[in-house]
């Protein structure tokens, strides 16, 4: 073959563009901050997350480990996957708890009851919790497998709308980035919607107040 | 190798014998109205809901085009920032090209099975079958995918490939295939648990995962898949080889225009304020999910519509189906009349500019230009003004002596004189009666069948107007 596919595809692109004309810089002329105060964005955060039935709470700091305790309780979690750096405070006592130190294999994680992780952001406006494997979240397969997801999200990680979690991602896009807006759905049968495919079916947030 | 072997061999069926089958099918119908109104309503409420849509739509629209100006340039800083990002980046001008390197690729990591993220793109170049012929089972993961696979039929609907069947055939289908000897109803819950029961064991064990891509960064090398199911999740994380094909005109150029597309794609798409899972990657990423990316970049016919000053904005399209549930003539006809992986209207302007026009010609009058898919478009295609351009060249090259361009002309003549068009009004009225039936004429004769095929006429009336008004002017003159 004479010519790289590289080569021929790229001259093919200069030979259509020819005589096309400039375009414009793109106008953006979209909102990019969120104007609200705190109170609202945080029971947008809530009325979002509940329209997708994920189960949510609010607890102060001081109360976080009771509050996983008892969702784990709650959801019947005994094994309880957690990424390495997750603080011993907050896994319940009698909770057998798989710390992924040395990799856990996939198998190990399906026979798991569930997952608990931190979060890097939420997003209030579409109910979005993002995951980039920063403090408490781990690698991506955490949570995943597993069938039941616990999420921490402090409230000082809230965002009001997309744009704002774009910005702070931007900052080490390298990461692999996961976006949770609900637990995983399908309507691929007769449009009548399913809760829970093959990511976790069970969706329960924390969400841990500002300490005055 | 040419552009010439991507083409299909085979010119594809015609759009009004396709639609009349389909429109003949009344469950099919039923499942198709049922499902473009329920996606329709969500749209357009979660849309409403944001007071800067418009101003999103514009700015799409112009990254789109941007993209497309300077493409080149684009694919070079993509390759780069992947490469340097840990992934390999390979370039297919030809769906053979593509299928070739992909089925390499597969091999050398020794996997006689993979598993698949839906991806149009891997439909458009017969991946699926390419692979089954190198011995390389192919495992659709979605949902929809897979039930279509099981049947062994193709997708009718962007976003809901599988939205022609019913429930029970679905149930059907499964005690035949996944879940032989297991009790099941048709609750669309129990079927998805029966599903995911049976991929999970794929996905668990899976060497090679094969995905299509919705953006990738050519500023960061970020490639993104949005989905709902989790299934996309589990093939970009748990194998240990990912393989990702993405056509060219996927790029944008800065991660910051994730805040623009990650708003339009997943309310537009499934009227979802956001889609379950959006997954961004950049090249691989030691101790988390797969250690070797490829990512294929594919021409296949792209830099031809490129090359259409008219054209070039199809390119733009993001994949999310609004201008199909919209569509009045979709929304009847379903996906196959379209005889193509991409239906509707993105699928009219598409196809022929892709394949060439002269292997799907009659899609672009598979269209009535109300402009609504315009309207919906999240990034602004002008889809009536495309199909109206692919219109004057399908004429073009018709040529003048062309049946239809001969009657025209005719026409012309006939209209241009009152003593013809008078005439011509006798010999139609005089004529018609051994074509009515019913009080319609539902068959005409020679060349001008085509016009009845699809329609029935009203029979010319047995007054003109002209007449009426010479005959209403004479009774007040004798009045």
């Amino acid at each position: 073959m004479a010519e790289s596919a590289k080569d021929e595809i790229l001259a093919r692109i200069r030979a259509a563009l020819a005589t096309a004309p400039d375009v414009a810089p793109a106008p953006r002329a979209y909102l990019r901050r969120d104007g609200r105060d705190r109170a609202a964005i945080i029971a947008e955060l809530i009325d979002r997350l509940r329209d997708y039935k994920a189960t949510v709470e609010r607890v102060e700091s001081a109360a976080l480990p009771s509050a996983i305790a008892d969702a784990c309780m709650r959801h019947g979690i005994h094994r309880l996957t957690v990424p390495a750096d997750v603080l011993g405070e907050w896994i319940p006592a009698g909770i057998e708890a798989l710390r992924d130190t040395s990799s856990l294999t996939n198998e190990a994680l399906d026979g798991s009851d569930g997952v608990l992780t931190g979060c890097a952001y939420a997003v209030a406006q579409t109910g979005t919790i993002a995951l980039d494997g920063g403090a408490y979240q781990g690698r991506r397969a955490l949570s995943l497998v597993p069938d039941r997801h616990l999420c921490v999200v402090r409230e000082e990680q809230v965002v009001g709308i997309v744009p704002e979690i774009i910005e702070r991602l931007m900052s080490q896009p390298a990461h692999p980035i996961t976006f949770i807006s609900g637990p995983s759905a399908t309507s691929d049968i007769e449009l009548s919607r399913v809760e829970g495919v093959h990511g976790p079916r069970t969706l329960h947030v924390i969400l841990v107040g500002v300490e005055d | 190798m040419t552009s010439e072997t991507s083409r299909p061999a085979r010119t594809l069926p015609g759009f009004p014998a396709a639609a009349k089958a389909a429109l003949a099918d009344t469950q099919l119908r039923r499942n198709l109205g049922k499902a473009t109104t329920t996606i329709r309503d969500k749209r357009a409420r979660v849309v409403g809901e944001m007071s800067d849509w418009e101003a999103l739509r514009t700015a799409g629209s112009a990254i789109k085009a941007d993209v497309m100006r300077h493409l080149d340039r684009y694919l070079l800083q993509l390759e780069e920032s992947v490469t340097r990002a840990g992934g390999v980046v390979h370039w297919a001008r030809d769906a053979a090209e593509a299928n070739a390197l992909i089925t390499r690729l597969v091999k050398e990591a020794s996997a006689e099975r993979v598993v698949k993220v839906k991806s149009l793109t891997t439909d458009e170049i017969g991946l699926n079958a390419a692979l089954r012929r190198a011995g390389i089972t192919a495992i659709e993961t979605d949902l929809a995918e897979l039930i279509i696979q099981l049947a062994g039929e193709t997708s009718s609907h962007i976003l809901v490939p599988a939205i022609h069947k019913n429930r029970s055939e679905i149930r059907d289908l499964f005690r035949r295939t996944i879940a032989q000897g297991q009790e099941l109803t048709d609750e669309p819950r129990e079927l998805a648990a029966a599903a995911r029961r049976y991929l999970r064991e794929q996905f668990l064990s899976a060497q090679v995962a094969i995905s299509g891509a919705n953006f990738a960064v050519a500023e960061t090398g970020t490639v993104a898949v949005v989905e709902s199911e989790g299934n996309g999740r589990m093939c970009l994380t748990l194998p240990r080889t990912l393989i990702t094909v993405m056509g060219i005109e996927k790029l944008i150029p800065t991660f910051q225009d994730f805040e623009v597309f990650l708003q339009l794609l997943p309310r537009s798409s499934t009227g979802e304020r956001m889609n379950p899972y959006t997954s961004l990657w950049t090249g691989v990423t030691p101790g988390d999910g797969p250690q070797t990316f490829h990512l294929v970049l594919l021409d296949n016919g792209r830099t031809r519509v490129l090359a259409s000053e008219v054209g070039r904005q199809t390119l733009h399209c993001i994949r999310c189906s609004a201008c199909l549930n919209i569509c009045p003539v979709y929304a009847r006809t379903g996906g196959h009349a379209y005889g193509s992986v991409y239906p509707g209207p993105i699928g009219a302007i598409l196809t022929p500019q892709l394949l060439g026009l002269d292997r799907a010609k009659t899609l672009p009058y598979a269209s009535s230009l109300c402009g609504a898919c315009y309207e919906v478009c999240p990034v602004k295609i002008n889809i009536p003004e495309t199909l109206l351009h692919l219109r004057g060249e399908v004429t073009k090259h018709a040529g003048p002596l062309n049946p239809e361009a001969v009657v025209m002309r005719r026409l012309a003549d006939v209209f241009a004189s009152q003593r013809r068009y008078e005439l011509a009004q006798r010999l139609g009225r005089d004529g018609q009666r051994f074509f009515i039936h019913d009080g319609v004429i539902d068959r005409l004769p020679g060349m001008l069948a085509g016009w009845s095929r699809a329609r029935d006429l009203q029979p010319l009336p047995q007054q003109t107007f002209r007449a009426w008004w010479r005959d209403r002017e004479r009774q007040k003159e004798n009045g």
